[in-house]
C-alpha cells in the first residue's frame, strides 16, 4: 500500500469514526451537564468535600472556585514532586528540583503538559499516577466546566448564575473522562501499550548486550493524555516510544482519542442552546481548518527536496518508520490543533513548512478543534467577535444566539484575544532579547528563532508540544514558562466566565429575518476569515523571521 | 432656519408624500449630501486644531498614529533622509486626514447650527404677573426671554416672537414655524387638544395667545437642536463604544506584535530603524475605520436632520436600526388622511347615473374631504358637471349636523325650485328620514350597507323625495379608506428585513382587518385606546423586542416614552415631544420607516469599514515584511508578490495607500454605504464581497500602483 493511500484511508476512517461519535457523545455530554440528578458516588463525594451541589454560582464565584481548585492543584503537585523520594514506588528518583517542579506543576494544572524533564528518569510512579495523571483528568475537567458555564450564559435568560463549578468538574470527570478512559485504556492495552508496576526490564538486545527498559502504568496514563488533550508523555519520547504507541493502530486510536471530545462538544453546545445547526457550523469550521492543516503537513513532508529524502519517499528524519509520513503528519496536525501536545515524531526535524503549519495550528488559538472545552470556548470567543463585525454589516446591534454583543461583552472578548498573543510574543521577545535564554538555542539562525517562538506559542496556547532543539530545563524557561502557561490559561478562563456572566444577564432577543444567521456558509467563511486574518496575522512577523526566512531560498 | 431645507435637504421620496396621486416610489436609497470640496477646504483649520493630543486621546487608534508621527519626526531630524521625511510626512497626513473627516462631518452640522442661531435672538417676553388661567384681567410685565421660568405665563400677539417653548392655554393663533420646520405655510395653534404646543423662536402671525412656558431658557427646543446638529452633546453610542473596544484591542495587539518584533530582528541580525517600525504599526492598526468612525456617527445624525428628524440621542438612532416591531397609525401613514367615495350602488331599479347625480347634488355644499370626493367621483365616472349655486334655483343646503347625521339640499319651490329634497348620510339616519316621509326602505339597501361595512368601508345612503311623493332610497355611496400607493411594497421590505408592522387604528376590527389586508400590514390593533397601545408595547418588549412608534397627542406620551424609538410629531403636544426620543419636524408618520433605514445604514457603514480595514492588513504585510527583512533573508523576496520596486518604495507605498484611503472613503463615511432593504443574509453576502473580499484585493492593486509612481522619485530607487 502506498503512503498516500494509507494516509487517505487513515484520515477517512478517522473522520468516519469522529462523525459516528458526534451525535451520541455530544448528546451524552449535554445530558451530563443538564441533568438534575446526582449519581450516588457524586453525592458521597459532595458530602465528603462539603459541597452544596444545589448552589448556583455567579460568574465571579464560579471563577474563584475554579482558581482555588487550580491553585491548590499547583501547590499539591509541586509538593508531591518535591517529596517524591519519600513516597512509595519512587524507583529511587530524587526530589524534582524546585524550578522544574514549579514548571511541571503549572504545566499539568493548565492542561499544557509542557515537559522540561524526561518522565522515565525524573518521576516516580506515585507522582505519575497521583500527581500527573490526576491533573490530566481534572485539568481537562476544568476546561470543560468553563465551557459549560459559558454555554449556560447563552442558554439562560436574565440571571446572574452560571451553574456550579464543583458539580460541573465532578461530572466531567466521573461521567465522561473516567468511563471513556477505562474503555480506551483496555483498547490501548489490547493494542500493545504496557501497563505494569515493574520498574525495569533487562532485555537482551538484538545486537548483543543488555538494555534496560523502564516499565510502568503507561496505558492508564496514555489514554487520558490523549483524551483530555494533555499530551504529557510517560516516557520522554512520548508517543514515539513503542511502549506508549506500539503500532499503526494504536497510533490511529490515540489520534482518535485526542479529537473525539473536542469534535463532539459543538454538538453539546448546539443541544444546550437548542439549535443543532449552530453546532454543525462550528464543527464544520473546525473540521475544515484541521483537515487543511493535516493536508498541508502531509504535503510538505512528502514534497521534501533533496535526493536522499526523495529516495526515502519524503522527509523521514525524526519520524518512526512504523507510522511513516501519513501517521506522523496526521498525528502532528492533530496534536497541535487540539492543544494535546503529545508527539509521535520530532517536529524540529520536519520540513520547515511542515513544522510551520504545526506552529500555525497553535497560533490560531487552539480552536480547530482545540482542547477539551478550551477549544470550543476559544472558538466561541472568536465567534462573538465575528458576530460583532458581521452583525454591524447587517445593520443591527450584533447578537449571537439572541444575546447582544454590547460594550461589556466586547470588552471580555477583546481581553480574551489579547491574552494569548501577549503571553506568546512577550515571552518569545524576552527570550530572544536577553542573553541568557538565547544560549539554550541549539540551532542558530531562523530555525533557532522558530524553536523559541514555538516554545512560547505552545506554552501560551496550553499545547505542550515541543519543537525540540531548545534546552528548556533552565531557570528562565522553567520560571517564565510556568508564568506564561498559568496566565494564558487562567486569564483567558476568567474572561470567558465574565462573558458568560454578562450574556446570562441578558434577555434573549427573538430571531427574525433581519438577524445575522450564524449557521450558514457565509458566517462560516467570515469566522474562518476572522480566525486566519485577525488571529493569524498577529504572528506573521515572527513567522517571516522564522520559518519563512528559513524555508524560502 | 430655512437653511436646513434650502441648503442641503433632499426632497422626500415620492412614496412618503401624502396623496393618492403620488407615483410609485422609484428605487430608494438613503443617501446624504455629497461632499463639497469647499467644505473640505473650510474644515482644514479644524483638522489642524484636532492635532491636539488631548483630542486624539479619545480615539486610541489615531492617538497611536499621532504618537508614532511624533517619534518618526524626531528620528527624521536626527537621521535625515528623503525616505525618513516622506514617511514622516505621510504619517502626519494620516492623522490630518482623519481629523479632516471628523471636521467635515461636524462642519455640515455647524452650518446648520449657525442658521438656527440666527433665529434665536434676544426676545422680550411679555410676562403676565400673577395670572391664572381663567382670569380675565392681567398685568403685563416686560422681561427678557432668558429670564422666564417654567410655569410663567406670557402673552404673545401678532407679529411677536414666542419667547420660549410652551403650551397655549388661552386663544387661537396662526404661527409661522418655518424657522424650525422650513415649512412656510402657517400652522394653527390653539389651547386645549393636541395642537397646543408652541416653540420658542417661532412667530405669531395673527391673533393673540397666552402661553405657559414649559422649558427653561437655554434648554429650549431650538437650543437642543443647535447642540444636536453641532454634535456638541454627542455621546458615543453603545455600538460605537463596543467597536472602539475592538479597535483599541486590535491596536494593542499590533503594537505588541511590532514591539516584540525588534528583539527578534536583533536576533536575526537585522534590527529595524524606528521609522520602519512605526510605519509597520500604523499600516497594521485599523486606521481606516479608526479615522472615519466619529465622522460616520456625526453624518448619521446629520442624515436624520436633513430629513427634518431630530434625534435626541445617537442611542435612539441605533435603536431604530434594531427595531423589531413598528407601530404605525393607520391614518396618515397607511391610508391617506380621509375616506373617499369609491363607488355608487343604486337600489330599486334606480339608474346609477341618477344616483350619482343626486349624490353630487347633496354634496355640493359639503366641503369635507369625503363630500368633495363624491363630487369628484361623479365627475370622473359619469361626467356630471359640478353645478354652481346659481344654476340651482331655490337651492337650500342642509348642512351636516351631529344630531341628524345627514346633509343634503332642498330645491325650494318658493324660489323657483322643483321642490325636490335630497338627503345623504349614515344608513340609520337616512332610513329614519325615509320612513318619516312615508317611504319604505327596500331590503336590498340593508344588504348593500352591511356588505360595505363588512369590507371595511363606510356606506352613505342617498335618498330623495319628489314633491308630493313618498321619500325613496336611491342607493348607497361606498366611502373607503385609500391605502397609500407603495405602502404594500414598503411593508414587504420591512418583512424581509425582519421587522413586523402593526397598524394602530380606532376603527372597528372589521374595518381594520379589511385595511390591514389591503395594505399588507402584518398585524393590527383595532379600536385602540392609549392603554391598549401601551399594553402592546410592553408585551412586545417582554419578548425582547424593540418597538418603534409615532405619536402626537398627550395621551400618546406614556407609550412614546415606553417605546424604544418614539417619534413625536412636531405638530403634537409638548408632552408628546418631551416623551419621544425623536421629533419629526414634518410631522409625517411614514418617516418612521426611513428612520429605521438610516439607523441600519449607520451600523452597516461602521461594520463594512471595519471589515475593509482589517482585510487591508494582508496586503500591507506582503508589502512591508519582505521590504524589512529581504536584505538579511533574500528568500523573503518571494513574499514580495506585488514585485514592489525597492524596500523604501514598498514601505512608502503602503503608508501612502493607508493615508489616501481615508480621504477616498470620507464621502462614503458621510453618505453611508449603499443600503437596500433586504434580508440579513443578502446584506451580509453583499457587504462581505464588497468590503471583505474587496478590502483584501484593493490594497494590492493600489499599493502596486503607488509604487509604480514613486519608483521614479530619486531616493526610492
Amino acid at each position: 500500500m502506498s503512503g498516500a493511500v494509507a494516509g487517505v484511508l487513515q484520515l477517512g476512517l478517522l473522520v468516519a469514526a469522529l462523525a459516528a461519535c458526534y451525535r451520541p457523545l455530544g448528546d451524552y455530554m449535554a445530558r451530563v451537564f443538564l441533568s438534575d440528578r446526582h449519581w450516588r458516588v457524586e453525592r458521597a463525594w459532595y458530602r465528603l468535600a462539603g459541597i452544596d451541589p444545589g448552589a448556583d454560582q455567579r460568574w465571579g464565584s464560579y471563577a474563584r472556585s475554579m482558581l482555588a481548585f487550580s491553585g491548590v492543584s499547583v501547590l499539591f503537585l509541586y509538593l508531591l514532586e518535591r517529596v517524591q523520594n519519600h513516597l512509595p514506588y519512587a524507583n529511587g528518583m530524587a526530589p524534582v528540583p524546585s524550578f522544574l517542579a514549579w514548571n511541571t506543576a503549572a504545566s499539568f494544572v493548565t492542561n499544557t503538559n509542557w515537559q522540561n524533564y524526561a518522565g522515565e528518569s525524573t518521576m516516580g510512579y506515585t507522582v505519575q499516577m497521583a500527581g500527573l495523571a490526576v491533573q490530566n483528568f481534572v485539568s481537562a475537567g476544568v476546561g470543560i466546566a468553563v465551557l459549560i458555564a459559558l454555554v449556560r450564559g447563552f442558554m439562560r435568560n436574565k440571571t446572574d448564575r452560571l451553574g456550579n463549578f464543583w458539580v460541573d468538574i465532578t461530572r466531567a470527570v466521573v461521567r465522561l473522562l473516567l468511563p471513556l478512559s477505562v474503555i480506551g485504556a483496555v483498547i490501548l492495552m489490547a493494542a500493545g501499550v504496557i501497563d505494569n508496576f515493574t520498574p525495569t526490564h533487562l532485555i537482551a538486545a538484538v545486537t548483543g548486550g543488555q538494555q534496560t527498559m523502564v516499565g510502568g502504568p503507561v496505558a492508564s496514563q496514555e489514554v487520558i493524555k490523549e483524551l483530555g488533550n494533555n499530551g504529557g508523555g510517560f516516557f520522554n519520547a512520548n508517543s514515539a516510544h513503542p511502549f506508549e504507541n506500539p503500532s499503526p493502530f494504536s497510533n490511529w486510536f490515540e489520534i482518535f482519542l485526542m479529537l473525539v471530545i473536542p469534535f463532539a462538544l459543538p454538538r453539546t453546545f448546539g443541544k444546550m442552546v437548542g439549535d443543532n445547526r449552530q453546532g454543525y457550523l462550528l464543527v464544520a469550521v473546525m473540521l475544515g481548518l484541521w483537515l487543511t492543516s493535516v493536508g498541508l503537513i502531509s504535503l510538505f513532508e512528502w514534497q521534501h527536496a533533496g535526493t536522499a529524502l526523495q529516495a526515502a519517499g519524503g522527509a523521514m528524519e525524526g519520524k518512526e518508520v512504523r507510522f511513516g509520513i501519513p501517521g506522523s503528519a496526521l498525528f502532528a496536525g492533530s496534536t497541535t490543533a487540539t492543544s494535546t501536545g503529545a508527539v509521535n515524531s520530532f517536529l524540529d526535524s520536519f520540513t520547515t513548512f511542515g513544522g510551520m503549519v504545526a506552529l500555525c495550528n497553535m497560533m490560531l488559538g487552539e480552536v480547530v478543534p482545540g482542547g477539551a472545552g478550551a477549544g470550543l470556548y476559544g472558538l466561541l470567543m472568536l465567534a462573538v467577535l465575528t458576530v460583532f463585525i458581521g452583525g454591524l454589516m447587517v445593520g443591527r446591534t450584533p447578537e449571537y444566539l439572541g444575546k447582544k454583543i454590547r460594550p461589556t461583552e466586547m470588552k471580555w472578548a477583546a481581553a480574551y484575544i489579547l491574552a494569548t498573543p501577549f503571553c506568546v510574543l512577550v515571552g518569545s521577545a524576552l527570550s530572544l532579547g536577553l542573553s541568557v535564554p538565547q544560549r539554550s538555542i541549539l540551532n542558530p539562525g531562523p530555525h533557532g528563532l522558530t524553536e523559541i517562538v514555538y516554545a512560547f506559542t505552545s506554552m501560551g496556547n496550553n499545547n505542550g508540544s515541543a519543537f525540540a532543539g531548545l534546552a528548556t530545563n533552565t531557570g528562565w524557561y522553567n520560571l517564565a514558562g510556568g508564568v506564561v502557561m498559568l496566565v494564558a490559561r487562567f486569564a483567558a478562563m476568567i474572561f470567558v466566565l465574565a462573558l458568560g456572566g454578562s450574556l446570562a444577564r441578558q434577555q434573549k432577543v427573538p430571531e427574525s429575518a433581519g438577524t445575522l444567521k450564524t449557521h450558514g456558509p457565509l458566517f462560516a467563511g467570515l469566522l474562518v476569515g476572522v480566525i486566519v486574518i485577525l488571529v493569524g496575522l498577529t504572528y506573521f512577523p515572527a513567522l517571516a523571521l522564522g520559518p519563512f526566512a528559513e524555508g524560502l531560498r | 432656519m430655512a437653511g436646513i431645507r434650502s441648503r442641503s435637504r433632499t426632497p422626500l421620496p415620492a412614496s412618503v408624500q401624502d396623496g393618492p396621486a403620488a407615483p410609485a416610489a422609484p428605487a430608494r436609497r438613503v443617501g446624504g449630501g455629497l461632499l463639497d470640496p469647499r467644505l473640505l477646504w473650510k474644515s482644514l483649520p479644524g483638522a489642524f486644531q484636532k492635532l491636539d493630543p488631548r483630542v486624539q486621546l479619545r480615539n486610541p487608534v489615531m492617538f497611536v498614529v499621532e504618537a508614532g508621527s511624533a517619534l518618526t519626526t524626531y528620528s527624521a531630524v536626527i537621521h535625515s533622509s528623503v525616505f525618513a521625511w516622506t514617511i514622516t510626512g505621510w504619517l502626519w497626513l494620516t492623522v490630518l486626514f482623519a481629523n479632516l473627516a471628523e471636521a467635515v462631518a461636524e462642519g455640515r452640522g455647524k452650518a446648520q447650527a449657525e442658521t438656527l442661531r440666527r433665529t434665536k435672538r434676544e426676545t422680550t417676553a411679555r410676562k403676565l404677573a400673577g395670572w391664572r388661567p381663567g382670569d380675565t384681567a392681567y398685568r403685563i410685565e416686560e422681561v427678557p426671554g432668558t429670564r422666564l421660568a417654567v410655569g410663567d405665563f406670557v402673552i404673545v400677539e401678532a407679529g411677536q416672537v414666542i419667547p420660549g417653548d410652551g403650551d397655549v392655554v388661552e386663544g387661537v393663533a396662526s404661527v409661522d414655524e418655518s424657522a424650525i420646520t422650513g415649512e412656510s405655510a402657517p400652522v394653527i395653534r390653539e389651547s386645549g387638544g393636541d395642537r397646543s404646543a408652541v416653540t420658542g423662536g417661532t412667530r405669531v402671525l395673527s391673533d393673540r395667545v397666552i402661553v405657559r412656558i414649559t422649558s427653561k431658557p437655554g434648554e429650549t427646543f431650538i437650543d437642543r437642536m443647535i447642540s444636536l446638529v453641532e454634535g456638541a452633546s454627542r455621546q458615543k453610542t453603545p455600538n460605537e463604544v463596543a467597536l472602539n473596544v475592538l479597535l483599541a484591542s486590535l491596536t494593542l495587539i499590533f503594537v505588541m506584535a511590532v514591539v516584540t518584533l525588534q528583539p527578534m530582528a536583533f536576533y536575526s541580525k537585522d534590527p529595524q530603524n524606528l521609522i520602519i517600525l512605526v510605519a509597520l504599526v500604523v499600516a497594521l492598526i485599523p486606521t481606516t475605520i479608526g479615522a472615519l468612525l466619529s465622522a460616520i456617527g456625526i453624518a448619521g445624525m446629520d442624515r436624520l436632520v436633513q430629513r427634518n428628524v431630530l434625534a435626541m440621542s445617537g442611542r435612539a438612532v441605533e435603536a431604530a436600526g434594531d427595531v423589531n416591531t413598528l407601530l404605525l397609525d393607520k391614518t396618515g401613514t397607511i391610508t391617506i388622511g380621509n375616506r373617499q367615495a369609491a363607488d355608487f350602488l343604486p337600489v330599486g331599479g334606480v339608474r346609477v347615473e341618477a344616483l350619482a347625480d343626486a349624490a353630487q347634488l347633496s354634496s355640493l355644499a359639503d366641503e369635507t374631504p369625503e363630500g368633495r370626493s363624491v363630487v369628484v367621483l361623479a365627475k370622473e365616472r359619469f361626467n356630471i358637471r359640478e353645478r354652481g349655486a346659481g344654476e340651482l334655483p331655490g337651492a337650500v343646503f342642509v348642512p351636516f349636523a351631529a344630531q341628524t347625521r345627514m346633509s343634503g339640499v332642498d330645491l325650494a319651490p318658493a324660489a323657483g325650485g322643483s321642490g325636490r329634497q335630497v338627503r345623504k348620510g349614515a344608513a340609520s339616519a337616512v332610513r329614519g328620514w325615509i320612513t318619516d316621509n312615508g317611504g319604505t326602505v327596500p331590503d336590498e339597501l340593508g344588504v348593500l350597507v352591511d356588505g360595505i361595512s363588512a369590507a371595511g368601508g363606510t356606506p352613505l345612503v342617498v335618498a330623495e323625495r319628489a314633491p308630493g311623493a313618498a321619500a325613496r332610497a336611491l342607493g348607497v355611496i361606498h366611502l373607503k379608506d385609500i391605502v397609500k400607493q407603495g405602502i404594500r411594497e414598503r411593508f414587504a421590505e420591512m418583512r424581509a428585513m425582519g421587522i413586523r408592522t402593526v397598524m394602530i387604528t380606532g376603527d372597528n376590527p372589521l374595518t381594520a382587518r379589511a385595511i390591514a389586508a389591503e395594505s399588507g400590514v402584518d398585524d393590527f390593533l383595532a379600536e385602540a385606546t392609549p392603554e391598549d397601545k401601551m399594553a402592546l408595547i410592553k408585551r412586545e418588549q417582554e419578548g425582547g423586542k424593540l418597538v418603534a412608534m409615532t405619536g402626537d397627542g398627550t395621551n400618546d406620551a406614556p407609550a412614546l416614552a415606553q417605546a424604544d424609538v418614539g417619534v413625536a410629531m412636531n405638530t403634537g403636544t409638548s408632552a408628546a415631544k418631551e416623551a419621544g426620543n425623536m421629533v419629526d419636524l414634518d410631522s409625517n408618520p411614514t418617516k418612521l420607516i426611513e428612520i429605521v433605514e438610516i439607523g441600519k445604514q449607520l451600523l452597516i457603514t461602521r461594520g463594512a469599514l471595519t471589515t475593509f480595514s482589517i482585510a487591508n492588513d494582508v496586503a500591507k504585510y506582503f508589502a512591508m515584511l519582505p521590504a524589512m527583512f529581504g536584505g538579511v533573508f533574500p528568500g523573503l523576496e518571494k513574499l514580495n508578490i506585488m514585485r514592489l520596486h525597492s524596500p523604501e518604495s514598498a514601505i512608502t507605498s503602503a503608508i501612502i495607500f493607508n493615508a489616501l484611503i481615508i480621504i477616498a472613503l470620507i464621502p462614503l463615511a458621510l453618505r453611508g454605504v449603499r443600503y437596500k432593504p433586504s434580508s440579513a443574509s443578502a446584506m451580509l453576502a453583499r457587504n462581505i464581497w464588497i468590503y471583505g473580499v474587496g478590502g483584501l484585493i484593493l490594497p494590492f492593486v493600489c499599493i502596486k500602483g503607488i509604487d509604480l509612481i514613486i519608483m521614479n522619485i530619486p531616493g526610492f530607487r
